[in-house]
């Protein structure tokens, strides 16, 4: 069975671990991981609760693929109620950290109350303990992982942990495991810090765990599945070569590279930041950014870079600890910490980048809202004297500055740290805001490509590209090819898409396979690890169900379909240059269709029809 | 001519699909800490070194052994250890001094590689071809070297 | 060339063997001091435990291992050695010989109080020693051990296995001082209280006597602990008795050189009856363990066959099964003046780890709970592996010791 059928249970409150079965029906509904913890946390908190309070809970998920040998079976999610948007959160990582949390034998942990002092958890196989983490409190994700590794003497336990960007309450902090792998969006790490979680270890040594159903029918399709990886152009060479970043430039000449909070669609700098620059050699040191690409658990795609800055560059000068190789840019945060803020200087994004990961929050909403800032700046409503430094566009000083003080929480970083939308309202210019729900847009234009921002808009975590990626069929042509200015079948596009997500999100499989899979590729491999019935019917109407089920959860907190818009900018400012040129986004005509093929009222309500229909 | 698993470090990207699947062989589960071959990671350099035993000709578990637990498997030079006979006293582990036969809390026996009887399941799984079985006549520690291949194969950087 | 080996021990079974290997031709005689086939004693915890029958301690398992190799044992135990005639007398008879290996062992050592040859005192060394504890041991049998070294820890998860009760004295105050530090021996004491043995350190005992069958051992404390069996784990001794008077040197054990041939040309001598030097301090001393003893057996019996092979010299290292508590200790585990040390302890989940530098080379190590790769301590330690960079990084976190070896070693990093 590919489910170990326990759940951990923390209150941080009393500091009691408890096991309880998990709830196979629910299982059965909902598959696991996203699907599943959400529909645990749906059932167990207020939807009205504050997110920072002790009430909302925080739940550290697995799926059934998680640690098996399916490539790319690593992948854990942690859910809660998001502190950035008020909505559902569900942040999604690979790394080595979930595969261990399964080999100790759990599906699920799930962490109630507010801790009376930092602890961390300690999962040792069936064993679990809370231990004391005053004296890492304060400390970054790399020293307490490096600490808690050597105070166990144990160099292969696995750990998740937050940084000071957690402690202090960072809207978008995340969680980071193995050093630079996080669930890091929509701020699941601030509520790991509201909670004063410092920190889970794990490890799992057990060989009974949990199995899969049909071992032979398994590898026969888990083969097959890296076979279809290993041939095709983006699993099999794009993202190996260049990781995600493969897309900057392909994405910058479509014209749909937002720069300088979305004022301009291309970015004359993406040549200087893209995959290509990661690979060329530095003049100063004669060194590639790019050591080399790197996977995560099980995985056969290896998309991870692995990047070693330029140890002259000013950033790091004088600081030895980020001299070693590290986790390097992806897509999104070279776009985020570059081409959102006009900054071309790829040794400044990567230590950016491990600033993110040293200490813990988002690269994306970090570099977005830096862009909002910079644009205020612009506009001369901050200033030197409220920021303490100079932030035109393009300030590369400006950038890291902030980046470094985010990571402190001193100074203006503590304003950075809220993200935009609190930045933008407290400044008079809520418009300025390039957010959806309250969480910072990604590395596509909803101008250039009208599915993305239909996709942005109606996302249940606010601004996301890894809810329907409509960049597949837009730009790759993934399952088929649409044209980025089209807006007919992209409601209906989008919601396949969105449903098909949900289920990936809830096997334990990273998204990026589906580049190269479809369903019938990865069902099979469920089918054979999971007994029951996991037809691909089966699977698309739980995916239906776990989106209903979020978007339920959104409205009884109080949002509506007011809130599935974009920003002002997006809907009447024109794109100025390239393909896209004088587009706007029209989400207008593409909205009501979306609801209409979701089963929602106008209002953008489930009906009770489809209510009865997807059950759960 | 025997043949032995070369391993290209270079090639590594910490899949740990090996990993998997020497578990799977061997206790017919996904479990990376029941590996016989370990994927160490060097953070700070990036790189990724899997390891394992290369049946070293000095057999030092094998010698070591005080029951006759550690036996020669004549077909592929493999070191084997039988399970039934072994009394778990771990001398071998501290007699083996390139750390690769350990001790199992949870058998009360040691284990290392046995290559598998010859189809070992780790380079099979390897999706990078880190981990290859190949026609060899190196030996111990000139085995080991060999893993050290100097030039830079992989793929992201070529 | 008539090949002679005293003692059917590791050392000299498998000097018996590599000898054949060696010298197909040649004739090959080992002495059993004891009765049965040859066994290990390190199996001897494990036939205590139950984990195996007497069958498993064998150091061969093929009944015909011996004739296949036509290795001739003779039932016999070895009373004198005339190095001149060339022959060693057994009782009666006397064997000749032109090559002779004396791989004899130790014995436990003899605790000078009264009362230690009564009834109910035991040793627990040897196959018949552990027959007799299986005989007695019951639950509820009251067992006064005296000795908290190597062996005595690792027997005692056997007599507890047969629900005894165990009060162990220790003379130092610390279990293993031979082999760990006092943070490490610490740890097995806390170890073994929580599981129920009594330890009662910095005494021992002065006398025995029995009454009404029941040992009576009076402590220099003033106690008197009553007893069914007093177990004397003490430490050991060479067996060296029959060599007296025949022009072998003897220091501790017998003195040989780096082809382990003892001042009598002709005469080796390997396992725990033997001094030899040690690698890494290069002092001669006695080495009472069992890699080191196959070790010796092989390059001794290569010696004997006309190959000459050199010693590296003795590297002292051992690995300890306390109650399921492992512990390992490696080469200058005390450290060296003017060394450096680093160190981990996490007391709440046994675990340990201690490191000893000299320069930017590994020296010595202790560790507790820690067993995975142990093996690359000694690769590094015996090794004189230079560490550069990574010895910083030890110093810093010792759990690193696989990286470091893998960067010293394989030059993989
Ligand atoms: C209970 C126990 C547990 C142990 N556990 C470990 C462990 O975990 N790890 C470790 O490294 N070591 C351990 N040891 C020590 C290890 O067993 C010895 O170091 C090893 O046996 C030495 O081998 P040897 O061949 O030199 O001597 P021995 O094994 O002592 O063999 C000597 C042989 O010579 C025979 N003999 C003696 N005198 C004469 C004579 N005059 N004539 C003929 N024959 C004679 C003896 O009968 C015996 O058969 C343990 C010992 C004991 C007792
Ligand atoms: S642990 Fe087992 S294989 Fe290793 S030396 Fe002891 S008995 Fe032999
Ligand atoms: S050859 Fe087999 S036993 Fe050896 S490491 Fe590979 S999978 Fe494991
Ligand atoms: S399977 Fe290959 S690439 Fe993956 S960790 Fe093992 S050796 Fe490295």
């Amino acid at each position: 069975m590919a489910w170990t059928k326990n759940v951990l249970r923390v209150n941080l409150e009393t500091g009691s671990c408890t096991t309880e079965p998990l709830n196979m029906t629910w299982a059965h509904d909902y598959l696991g991981q996203r699907g599943l913890a959400t529909k645990y946390l749906v059932s167990e908190i207020d939807p009205k609760v504050e997110p920072l309070s002790p009430k909302n809970k925080l739940i550290f998920v697995t799926g059934p693929l998680t640690g098996t040998m399916a490539a790319t079976g690593g992948r854990y999610s942690v859910v809660t109620k998001g502190p950035l948007t008020g909505a559902i959160a569900c942040s999604n990582s690979g790394g080595y950290f979930g595969a261990e949390l399964k080999f100790a034998g759990w599906d699920m942990v799930i962490f109630e109350g507010t801790s009376p002092k930092p602890v961390y958890l300690l999962i040792t196989d069936g064993k679990a303990e809370l231990v004391d983490a005053s004296h890492l409190w304060g400390r970054t994700v790399w020293e307490t992982e490096e600490a808690i590794k050597k105070q166990h003497q144990d160099p292969q336990i696995r750990v998740a942990a937050i940084g000071r960007a957690g402690e202090n309450g960072v809207l978008y902090a995340a969680i980071v495991n193995d050093l630079h792998r996080a669930a890091g969006r929509s701020g699941v790490g601030a509520v790991m810090g509201s909670k004063n979680l410092k920190a889970v270890a794990v490890r799992g040594t057990r060989t009974d765990a949990y199995q899969v159903a049909d071992p032979d029918a398994f590898f026969t399709a888990v083969d097959a599945g890296k076979k279809v990886l290993a041939g095709n152009g983006v699993t099999g060479q794009g993202l190996p070569t260049y990781g995600t970043q493969v897309l900057m430039n392909v994405i910058n000449e479509l014209g749909a590279l937002p720069t300088r909070n979305h004022r301009d669609v291309q970015f004359e700098g993406a040549m200087a930041i893209g995959g290509e620059a990661m690979h060329e050699k530095r003049p100063t040191d004669g060194k590639a950014n790019l050591v080399t690409n790197g996977a995560c658990f099980g995985c056969t795609i290896a998309c991870g870079r692995i990047s070693r800055m330029d140890p002259g560059h000013f950033s790091v000068k004088d600081k030895p600890q980020y001299h070693g190789a590290s986790g390097g840019v992806e897509y999104e945060a070279a776009w985020a910490l570059g081409a959102a803020n006009g900054v071309s200087d790829l040794e400044a994004l990567t230590y950016a980048n491990f600033l993110c990961n040293e200490d813990g929050f988002d690269p994306i909403s970090f570099g977005a809202t830096v862009g909002a800032a910079m644009e205020l700046y612009d506009l001369g409503i901050l200033t030197k004297e409220i920021v303490g430094f100079e932030i035109p566009f393009g300030s590369t000083e400006g950038m890291v500055k902030l980046a470094e003080l985010t990571a402190k929480g001193e100074g203006f970083g503590r304003e950075i740290g809220q993200g935009s939308k609190r930045l933008c309202a407290k400044y008079g210019k809520p418009e300025l805001s390039m957010t959806v729900k309250g969480q910072e847009f990604p590395a596509y234009d909803g101008r250039g490509l009208q599915g993305m921002g239909l996709a942005y808009a109606t996302s249940n975590r606010g601004a996301c590209h890894l809810r329907g990626y409509m960049v597949s069929p837009e730009v790759l042509g993934i399952p088929v090819k649409m044209e980025p200015q089209a807006t007919e079948g992209k409601p209906a596009m989008l919601k396949a898409f969105q449903d098909l997500t949900a289920v990936v999100d809830s096997s334990g499989l990273c998204l990026f396979t589906t580049f190269a899979w479809g369903l019938q590729d990865i069902q099979p491999q469920l089918q054979a690890a999971c007994e029951g019935d996991w037809s691909e019917e089966r699977l698309l109407l739980i995916g239906e169900r776990i989106w209903n089920m979020e978007r339920e959860f959104n409205l009884a907190a109080g949002l509506t379909g007011k809130d599935d818009n974009l920003p002002p900018r997006l809907l009447k400012e024109a794109a100025q240059t390239g393909p896209q040129k004088g587009a706007v986004s029209k989400l207008d005509v593409m909205l009501p269709e979306y609801y209409r093929v979701r089963g929602w009222t106008s209002e953008g309500v489930p009906t009770d029809e489809t209510r009865v229909r997807l059950g759960g | 001519m025997q043949k032995s698993l070369h391993i290209d470090p270079n090639k590594c990207t910490g899949c740990l699909q090996c990993e998997m699947a020497c578990s799977w062989e061997n206790y017919r589960s996904f479990t990376t800490a029941k590996s016989r071959i370990k994927v160490f990671s060097f953070h700070e350099a990036g790189r990724f070194v899997p390891y394992t035993c290369t049946q070293c000709d000095e057999a030092w578990c094998m010698i070591a052994c005080p029951v006759d637990a550690i036996r020669l498997d004549p077909a592929t030079g493999a070191k084997i250890v039988l399970e039934p006979t072994c009394v778990g006293c771990k001398v071998c582990t501290i007699a083996c001094p390139f750390g690769t036969i350990n001790y199992v809390a949870q058998t009360g026996k040691v284990q290392k590689c046995d290559l598998c009887d010859g189809a070992p399941a780790c380079a099979k799984a390897c999706p990078t071809a880190a981990i290859t079985y190949v026609d060899s006549d190196w030996t111990g520690l000139d085995k080991m070297r060999q893993w050290a291949g100097k030039t830079d194969t992989n793929q992201a950087t070529a | 060339m008539r090949h002679l080996i005293i003692g059917s021990g590791p050392a000299g079974v498998v000097a018996a063997e590599t000898l054949r290997k060696a010298d197909p031709a040649a004739e090959i005689t080992m002495l059993c001091g004891e009765a049965g086939p040859p066994y290990s004693r390190m199996a001897i915890p494990y036939l205590l435990r139950g984990d195996i029958p007497e069958a498993g301690t064998h150091l061969r398992k093929d009944a015909d291992h011996y004739a296949r190799l036509r290795i001739q044992l003779v039932q016999a135990s070895a009373k004198a050695v005339d190095a001149v005639a060339r022959k060693v007398d057994i009782g009666g008879r006397s064997l000749p010989y032109d090559r002779l290996l004396i791989a004899t062992g130790s014995r436990p050592s003899r605790e000078q109080i009264p009362g230690i040859d009564l009834p109910g005192v035991q040793a627990c060394w040897t196959i018949a020693d552990a027959r007799a504890l299986l005989a007695q041991a019951r639950p509820g049998t009251r067992i006064v051990q005296m000795g908290a070294g190597f062996v005595g820890c690792i027997i005692m998860e056997g007599l507890l296995s047969r629900g005894v009760d165990l009060t162990i004295l220790v003379r130092s105050g610390y279990m293993v001082r031979r082999m760990m530090d006092a943070t490490a021996s610490g740890l097995l004491r806390s170890w073994c209280e929580a599981k129920g043995v009594k330890i009662l350190t910095h005494t021992q005992p002065t006398g025995l006597t029995s009454e009404g069958g029941v040992l009576q051992v009076a402590l220099a404390n003033g106690r008197v602990l009553p007893a069914d069996i007093y177990l004397s784990a003490v430490g050991v001794d060479p067996n060296l008795d029959f060599l007296e008077g025949s022009g072998i040197a003897l220091g501790q054990g017998i003195l040989v050189d780096a082809n382990l041939q003892s001042n009598v040309p002709g005469i080796y001598a390997a396992g725990d009856v033997a001094e030899a030097t040690d690698c890494l301090t290069g002092k001669r001393q006695l080495n009472a363990i069992q890699p080191n003893a196959v070790e010796q057996g092989r390059i001794a019996a290569l010696n004997m066959a006309g190959r000459p092979t050199r010693f590296k010299g003795s590297f002292v290292f051992n690995v300890l099964t306390t109650l399921g508590l492992v512990s390992s200790s490696f080469g200058e585990w005390q450290g060296v003046p003017g060394g450096e040390s680093t160190e981990v302890l996490d007391p709440a989940h046994y675990r340990y780890l201690n490191l000893q530098f000299e320069g930017d080379r590994l020296v010595g190590a202790n560790t507790v709970g820690f067993t995975d790769h142990v093996g690359a301590l000694r690769g590094l330690i015996e090794g004189r592996m230079r560490l550069g960079v990574w010895k910083q990084r030890l110093m810093a976190d010792p759990t690193q010791v696989m990286q470091a070896y893998l960067a010293a070693a394989h030059s993989l990093v």
